[in-house]
């Protein structure tokens, strides 16, 4: 990895170390796993069939969706909305054995339809599912794998898949390659590409493959699964707003101006990785490469510098709003919208000034009550002092 | 039991600073740590040494200046440690960082039959987390991620039985021995070392494993040569075509004011659906508190 970067944007360097197995050649296509758990498709698999479909129609080949599942109408569900989001074709091995997930049956069967199917690139979301699944795999198939990636592209010079990603505890971006392997394996963070409007008439041909598998092989069985109480976690990954506060709050006390704020606009709590490190907040509040990626209407960032590895978990909101008292903060080169100063001033007085213009609205609208800012001390207790 | 904990050290990525001027990775003075990650895995461990008189040996692939992190881990109770060293390792990807482990630890065995083999969910410095999965597929043991609680080890059916993050979801799930334990965040609290610990760790002879110790044959598995991925290139993002529009005001009270005028003329749809959400806010009974 270079040391010193005088470019901003250097050129890519590939230096290939031998040359390429000539039966790789028949690889052809882009897959995407679609993952679903407990009945319910994951959206990280939409999103990356959005933007398999990119990367299929930039080579000129078939995207194809891959289900591993129970032997019942849910799998083909997911085949054919797979196809709604862009799929050409889908790949499914329907067994009972796939019910539930286990990185046993489900290692051979995704090994099995690559070895017989041969596609150049597979995609896995990065969820705790996708990167067990990935690993073992690549490692089963001895080729590259790249891990959580924010960016895909292609290469036309020679077709190659290139993965972006942060790197050097997120404080820059690389660009990683596989080049003498097939195929092209990577993992994306769920939020980072958008989900692709569905077509529900397109439609397309689904291939099967056995298993091959009893139960008496796979060691480790599903005893039993206890569903998150999703009331007690904050949802900031589909959250529409979001007030967000970082390092420069000062103190973990401060940061109730930022819980107030979300609280005027109806928004959920961010925090960058600093603040969840020194414990103001929640782990569960982070954005960023190591915390959540978030996709809002609006971003309010507070005190937040806009580090690269925070960058990333929040460049894919519509309109965001930076406060910083650094003119030379990297945050205000991704942002809309930028005001200058102390956050502890400005964010009592942000609260104070959409409080008064939501309240005007709602009396054009002729109804609703009138919100004041908001101050709840019941919020008091997120933060540790 | 014998228990083997892969450990890796990491620069303090908190502490890692780019150079706002020449985009130059500014490594001096960062300190090396245990992979905060790779902690829970060996306080878990050190748990079942407690609890089942288990045995613990850490390992870790890197260079010989990783010993100082095997002596931290020694010096919190485990009872051995391997560093796994050797210039030809040097570069090596996931893949080729599972090869050159799995085969220490195979070796490992052969004297020391190994039961479950304990990493970090993943490192800070590479967040990959396929060390584990690529462990356990060439041991050919049983893989569990994102643990977060061991409920349970049946020693005589070599039944272990855990709860693994998923999605939505805590799994339960039983598994058998040998496997590999990927550890949650936040799952254990590292101990404190003791003084004789402290004291044993310092003397330790921390055993170092060349590619023929770790008994490696092929070479073209380990290091840059065994690693399939490359980094073509390292680069700053670019700032976004336009820069954020900054705006005045004579006072705090003005500057705000003025950008939630702004927010609201230049982004109408932005500022209906913000009404709409409050609207379905106070309809909910959420808004009753």
């Amino acid at each position: 990895m270079s040391d010193v970067l005088d470019n901003p944007n250097p050129p890519l360097k590939k230096k290939r170390r031998g040359q390429m197995d000539p039966k790789y050649a028949a690889y052809k296509g882009v897959w995407v796993f679609v993952e679903h758990e407990r009945g319910a498709l994951h959206p990280v698999s939409l999103e990356l069939l959005g933007k398999g479909r990119q990367l299929a129609d930039k080579l000129g080949v078939d995207l194809a969706g891959v289900v591993l599942g129970p032997n019942d109408p849910s799998s083909r569900d997911f085949c054919a909305q797979a196809m709604h989001y862009g799929a050409d074709l889908c790949y499914l091995i329907a067994d009972d054995l796939l019910r539930d997930y286990r990185n046993q049956p489900y290692t051979k069967a995704l090994t099995d339809l690559v070895n017989t199917f041969q596609p150049e690139i597979v995609l896995l979301g990065a969820t705790t599912q996708g990167r067990d699944l990935a690993g073992s795999v690549a490692t089963t198939l001895l080729t590259g794998l790249t891990a959580d990636c924010t960016g895909l592209e292609i290469d036309m010079e020679d077709r190659s898949l290139l993965s972006s990603r942060p790197t050097f505890g997120g404080s820059l971006m690389c660009t990683i390659v596989n080049l003498n392997m097939r195929p092209q394996m990577a993992t994306a963070r769920p939020r980072v590409f958008a989900v692709p409007e569905p077509d529900p008439a397109r439609s397309g041909r689904i291939v099967e493959h056995p298993l091959g598998m009893n139960e008496d092989e796979i060691v480790t069985k599903v005893v039993d699964f206890i569903p998150d109480n999703l009331q007690d976690k904050p949802q900031l990954a589909f959250a529409d707003f979001i007030v967000a506060g970082g390092r420069g709050m000062a103190k973990a006390e401060n940061f109730q101006l930022v819980f107030d704020l979300a609280k005027t606009l109806g928004a959920e709590t961010g925090a960058s990785r600093p603040v969840t490190h020194a414990g103001w907040v929640d782990a569960e509040r982070q954005v960023g490469q190591s915390g959540k990626t978030v996709r809002p209407k609006l971003y309010i960032a507070a005190g937040i510098s806009g580090a690269v590895q925070h960058r990333v978990g929040m460049e894919g909101s519509d309109v965001t709003v930076a406060i910083n008292n650094d003119p030379n903060a990297p945050i205000f080169d991704f942002s809309n919208y930028g005001l200058l100063g102390d956050a502890m001033t400005l964010l009592p007085a942000l609260n104070a000034a959409f409080a008064s213009r939501l309240a005007a609205e709602r009396k054009l609208a002729g109804g609703g009550t009138p919100p004041s800012p908001a101050t709840d001390v019941a919020q008091q207790e997120e933060v540790s002092l | 039991m014998h228990i083997v904990v892969c450990i890796k050290q990491v620069p303090d990525s908190a502490q890692i600073r780019v150079h706002p001027v020449t985009n130059t990775i500014m490594r001096q003075g960062v300190p090396a740590i245990i992979n905060p990650f790779d902690l829970f895995a060996l306080e878990e461990a050190l748990r079942l040494k407690d609890k089942y008189g288990a045995r613990v040996t850490v390992m870790s692939m890197g260079p010989a200046q990783a010993e100082e992190a095997m002596k931290k881990a020694l010096s919190f109770g485990a009872n051995d440690a391997i560093l796994v060293s050797d210039k030809i390792f040097a570069g090596a990807d996931t893949l080729a960082t599972s090869y050159a482990l799995a085969a220490a630890i195979r070796k490992l065995d052969e004297t020391r039959p190994v039961d479950i083999v304990f990493t970090g969910k993943q490192t800070i410095d590479g967040d990959t987390a396929q060390v584990g999965p690529g462990l356990a597929i060439r041991l050919n043991a049983q893989l569990l991620t994102y643990v977060s609680k061991i409920r349970g080890i049946d020693a005589a059916t070599r039944e272990i039985v855990v709860e693994r993050r998923a999605e939505g979801g805590v799994q339960v799930l039983a598994s058998k021995m040998p496997c590999v334990v990927t550890m949650l965040e936040g799952s254990n609290e590292m101990r404190f070392a003791t003084m004789p610990d402290m004291f044993r760790a310092a003397r330790f002879d921390v055993q170092h494993w060349n590619r023929d110790a770790a008994g490696i044959e092929d070479i073209k598995q380990v290091g840059l040569k065994g690693s399939p991925t490359v980094v073509a290139k390292v680069f700053a993002p670019s700032p976004k075509a336009v820069k954020a529009e900054m705006i005045p005001g004579e006072t705090p009270a003005a500057q705000c004011t003025a950008l939630v005028d702004r927010l609201f003329a230049e982004h109408p749809k932005l500022a209906a659906d913000l009404l709409k959400h409050l609207d379905s806010l106070n309809h909910s009974p959420e808004a009753a508190r």
